[in-house]
């Protein structure tokens, strides 16, 4: 089912959650919303299921213009940040509970529902727990509970409030990889809500990146983070050094040359803020080249898969955070306290008018 | 900006409840509470004040208010010692003192009132006792006090219990490693955790006793600008078809019941507060 | 089990031990508590039923074995069949628009269904003499139409009702505003109707404390002397509740007839505790259950 978010605007009092967001999903995609705390992502994701309703704007369903539609009228799946299990009834019984409670002519047999229980506990792998209670359950197990019982009334939609934001750091990956297996299986149209960059990056199809109630970027995972549309989006998908410099004749931080575009023309001088990632900085231990930027190097972690050098900037006397591979360190053979010069191999450019 | 009276929400029948409760309530305590007041308005001012100052009344205050306060203090002090026991003790029998201090919660008042006339009158379990040193509570303004302790005893108990439950034993152990004796400990962290609860507690038994009517009409003897205490004095006046009499001293105990009731609400909002900054 | 909870109690002594008074200032607080205690519970209790039985078992159901004695009973039990049901769905419909929505004035709301609580029990009846009495309000409309409110059934049935209206709702808002509303959304995303939302998920999740409040809200109802005392009229046979008819027994110094229908409302105020503490501690075994796992 493809889903069309026209123009939506949601305040709570004063305050605005959602400022004129428009949205598009293909019927199949996996998209994730992204963002800090309080940056609407769970307000769309509510607005969507009908929790709640728009102040402006409409929401389509395949077409179909749904925003007036009451929750029940939509066919949508939504899993809960905190499961919302019923926690009276055992696992099969929250399961069942949204075939149970259909009209009499709709409702499926006792030993219809029951098979399909079996058949969802079995694709969640909870099928020796069906007569168990959810407070027996652990939180990644109670979470997998929630998406059966989700998908049980065989929705067309199907929406995740923060999944796995109530999980720990293991059962989290577990639990997104499979995720990501089981919409390859079911080919449901599903949009997630995340604050986490990485679980964002590695689930979605798409990833939509918003901050205080607007639609930063859309893109595919590797189109935010390559090329990121704006400063927030480029400092929250992963780690980032920030160059604060000043352009002066056109010319910035890596030397480059500048095309000023006509907007900024008339500021005689402007700031810029360079953004480099850890990763996309290169050191040599001599200098190659005139725009290399000379640094002494403070701090070295080398556990983990990458070595993490913390450099301290001649220039500004800033931190830089480096990010190299085991190879390359070993080559150079940094200790505390050598000189370095760097080289962004990629970096964004992003300008701010001077105040 | 829009007012806005409620927050939406997808949850059905908020209409239909909250307008039954709006109705019930009007119908069963707003109006009838109201008819009081619109029933002393035809009073003047004058009238209305000579027949809440009779010497009677002005006994029937003394009484009510006194005993209550001393019975409230009285529950602060035992209140606050039964609470601490039954939280910070492990003894035998401590579930069944737990579930027993509401007793008198639960127990009718007249079942009450009888029991404690029996029990303290000078043929009783405790009063023939009492009577050799010459004090007699039955029939005299002592007995309002016993009653009007007795059902107040589980307001402090069950205000001061949860907060001292839910204090943390971390700030004990810290003022201990800070070289505090368990009575500076005692004085300087626990004492003002539990004010604010206690105040409460202390301030819910007072307004429940002055209010009190069964527990007491049976141990107190009803004597005249004695042992009379004002809701049986409206009782008399009531008995007597002096309907506006009694509902002028209804006003004054009404007031004096809201003033108690904002003032527990307050207490109760402080501690709350105080609960939320930390 | 034993072996486990020996180990934990060493462990409570242990750390209890940094945080604790001297034994002997231990026992003095105890031994305060329970004098205290004895004084004012255990000795009352143990009287009611001492003086209850003081002629033998005889004696003690001689006392209901009249008519005046059932038929007090039997009112007793009819004004509280009325009033608990009609406060068991008002206090379910409060908790439900309390609890579940946001909308201005909800502090006014709750304010005024505690009233009752705060309100003198003597004044609880004057206010339905003064709207009903024959000099109310209403008195000559009822008194034209040969309606009787007060000194008879509808009067002590009202009164009851003011007196017992906050109960069933108090021990609802609290818990259902910590349930929150996530399984009510939960289960109208899964298609349930507003019905089925209520009788299958909101319910069950209750029920427990409506059980509780329904009960205490009887205790109360057959047990309220002083407004009942005002609104009745005292007509034996006809208008006297069990409470009444306590009073009128002990002024005609009939003692074990008074304690033997008090002990009747005394059994009923100890189920009432045991309800309690047995509805407490499956909540608690329940967010034991729930933290435990979390």
């Amino acid at each position: 089912m493809s889903i069309q978010v026209d123009h939506v605007t949601k305040k709570f009092g004063a305050f605005t959650v959602l400022n004129d967001v428009n949205l598009h999903v293909r019927s199949g995609e996996l998209i994730a919303l992204l963002g800090p705390s309080g940056c609407g992502k769970t307000t769309l994701l509510r607005i969507l299921a009908g929790l709640e309703r728009p102040d402006q704007g409409r929401i389509f369903l395949h077409g179909t213009e749904v925003t007036d539609h009451r929750i029940t009228e939509r066919q949508v799946g939504f899993v809960f940040q905190h499961y919302a299990l019923f926690r009276h009834m055992t696992v099969a019984d929250n399961v069942a509970f949204g075939l149970t409670v259909k009209p009499r002519a709709q409702r499926p047999s006792a030993a219809r529902i029951q098979e399909k229980v079996e058949e969802l506990l079995t694709l969640v792998q909870l099928q020796a727990m069906a007569d168990r209670y959810p407070s027996q359950l652990s939180g990644g197990q109670r979470q997998r509970v929630a998406l059966a019982r989700a998908l049980a009334v065989e929705p067309k939609l199907l929406l995740l409030d923060e999944p796995f934001g109530a999980l720990d750091a293991k059962v989290r990956k577990e639990l997104r990889r499979w995720l990501r297996r089981l919409h390859d299986e079911l080919h449901i149209t599903g949009i997630l809500v995340t604050h986490d960059q990485e679980e964002a990056l590695e689930v979605a199809d798409r990833v939509v990146v918003m901050h205080q109630g607007n639609v930063e970027q859309i893109g595919t995972p590797d189109e935010v983070y390559e090329n990121p549309a704006t400063p927030f989006v480029y400092q929250f998908l992963g780690d980032v050094n920030v160059f604060h410099g000043r352009m002066s004749q056109g010319r910035g931080m890596d030397g480059e040359d500048r095309t000023i575009t006509p907007e900024w023309e008339h500021f005689p001088e402007e700031r810029e803020v360079t953004f480099v990632r850890p990763h996309d900085l290169e050191l040599s231990v001599s200098r190659t080249s005139p725009t290399q930027l000379e640094a002494t190097v403070r701090f070295v972690n080398t556990a983990g898969a990458r070595v993490h050098l913390e450099l301290e900037s001649k220039e500004s006397s800033e931190l830089i955070a480096v990010e190299l591979t085991r190879e390359r360190y070993r080559e150079l053979k940094l200790q505390p306290g050598n000189v370095v010069y760097l080289h962004p191999k990629q970096l964004q450019v992003f300008k701010v008018p001077a105040t | 900006m829009r007012l806005i009276l409620k927050q939406p929400s997808i949850l059905p029948g908020f209409g239909l409840t909250l307008g039954f409760t709006v109705f019930y309530l009007s119908l069963i305590v707003l109006i009838p509470l109201s008819g009081l007041f619109i029933k002393t308005s035809a009073l003047s001012w004058g009238q209305f004040w000579e027949m809440i100052t009779t010497s009677r009344a002005i006994a029937s205050y003394q009484l009510t208010f006194g005993a209550s306060l001393i019975g409230a203090l009285i529950n602060g002090l035992f209140g606050s010692i039964i609470a601490w026991v039954l939280v910070r003790y492990r003894f035998p029998g401590r579930a069944f003192i737990d579930a027993l201090v509401d007793l008198p919660f639960a127990l009718p008042t007249a079942v009450a009132g009888i029991t404690l006339a029996a029990i303290y009158a000078s043929n009783g379990w405790l009063g023939r006792y009492l009577d050799l040193f010459g004090i007699k509570v039955a029939f005299t303004p002592l007995g309002v006090l016993v009653a009007l302790t007795f059902i107040g005893l589980p307001f402090v108990v069950r205000t001061v219990q949860p907060v001292l439950q839910d204090l943390d034993k971390e700030v004990e152990e810290a003022a201990t490693t800070l070289g505090a004796n368990r009575w500076q400990t005692f004085l300087a962290v626990i004492v003002p955790e539990l004010w604010p609860a206690l105040l409460t507690g202390i301030a819910m038994a007072f307004a429940r006793a002055v209010g009190e009517y069964g527990s007491v009409i049976f141990i107190a003897g009803n004597m005249p600008l004695k042992s009379e205490i004002t809701p049986l004095l409206i009782m008399t006046k009531l008995e007597q078809y002096d309907y506006t009499g009694a509902t002028a001293l209804g006003v004054v105990m009404l007031v004096v019941s809201f003033v108690l009731a904002l003032a527990i609400n307050l207490l109760q909002w402080w501690s709350s507060a105080r609960h939320m900054n930390q | 089990m034993s072996v486990l909870s020996t180990t934990a109690d060493k462990d409570l002594q242990w750390k209890d031990a940094i945080t604790t008074e001297s034994s002997l200032v231990r026992r003095l607080l105890i031994g305060a508590a329970a004098l205290h205690l004895t004084l004012f519970l255990l000795i009352p209790l143990g009287a009611i039923f001492a003086e209850a039985l003081k002629h033998g078992v005889g004696a003690y159901f001689d006392s209901f074995a009249n008519e005046d004695a059932l038929a007090a009973i039997r009112l007793t039990l009819l004004v509280a069949a009325i009033a608990v049901p009609l406060n068991a769905l008002f206090g379910v419909a409060a908790a439900w628009a309390i609890a579940k929505f946001d909308f201005v004035g909800k502090q006014v709301l709750i304010s005024l269904i505690d009233m009752p609580l705060a309100v003198s029990p003597v004044i609880s009846g004057l206010i339905y003499v003064l709207l009903f009495g024959a000099q109310g309000w209403l008195g000559p409309w009822l008194a034209e139409h040969d309606i009787k409110v007060i000194f008879a059934l509808p009067g002590i049935v009202l009164a009851t009702i003011f007196v017992t209206v906050p109960f069933v709702a108090r021990e609802l808002i609290p818990l259902m505003q910590a349930q929150g509303r996530e399984e009510e959304e939960a289960a109208l995303t899964l298609g349930a109707s507003g019905w089925q939302m209520f009788a299958r998920v909101t319910l069950p999740n209750i029920k427990w404390s409506l059980l509780y409040g329904v009960i205490l809200c009887n205790a109360r109802a057959m047990g309220e002397f002083g407004a009942v005392s005002v609104v009745s009229g005292h007509i034996r046979g006809l208008t006297n509740t069990m409470p009444l008819h306590i009073e009128i027994l002990y002024n005609e110094y009939n003692a074990v007839a008074a304690f033997s229908v008090a002990s009747l409302l005394t059994l009923l105020a100890l189920v009432t505790l045991i309800a309690k503490t047995l509805i407490e501690q499956k909540a608690a075994s329940h967010h034991q259950r729930k933290s435990g796992q979390s």
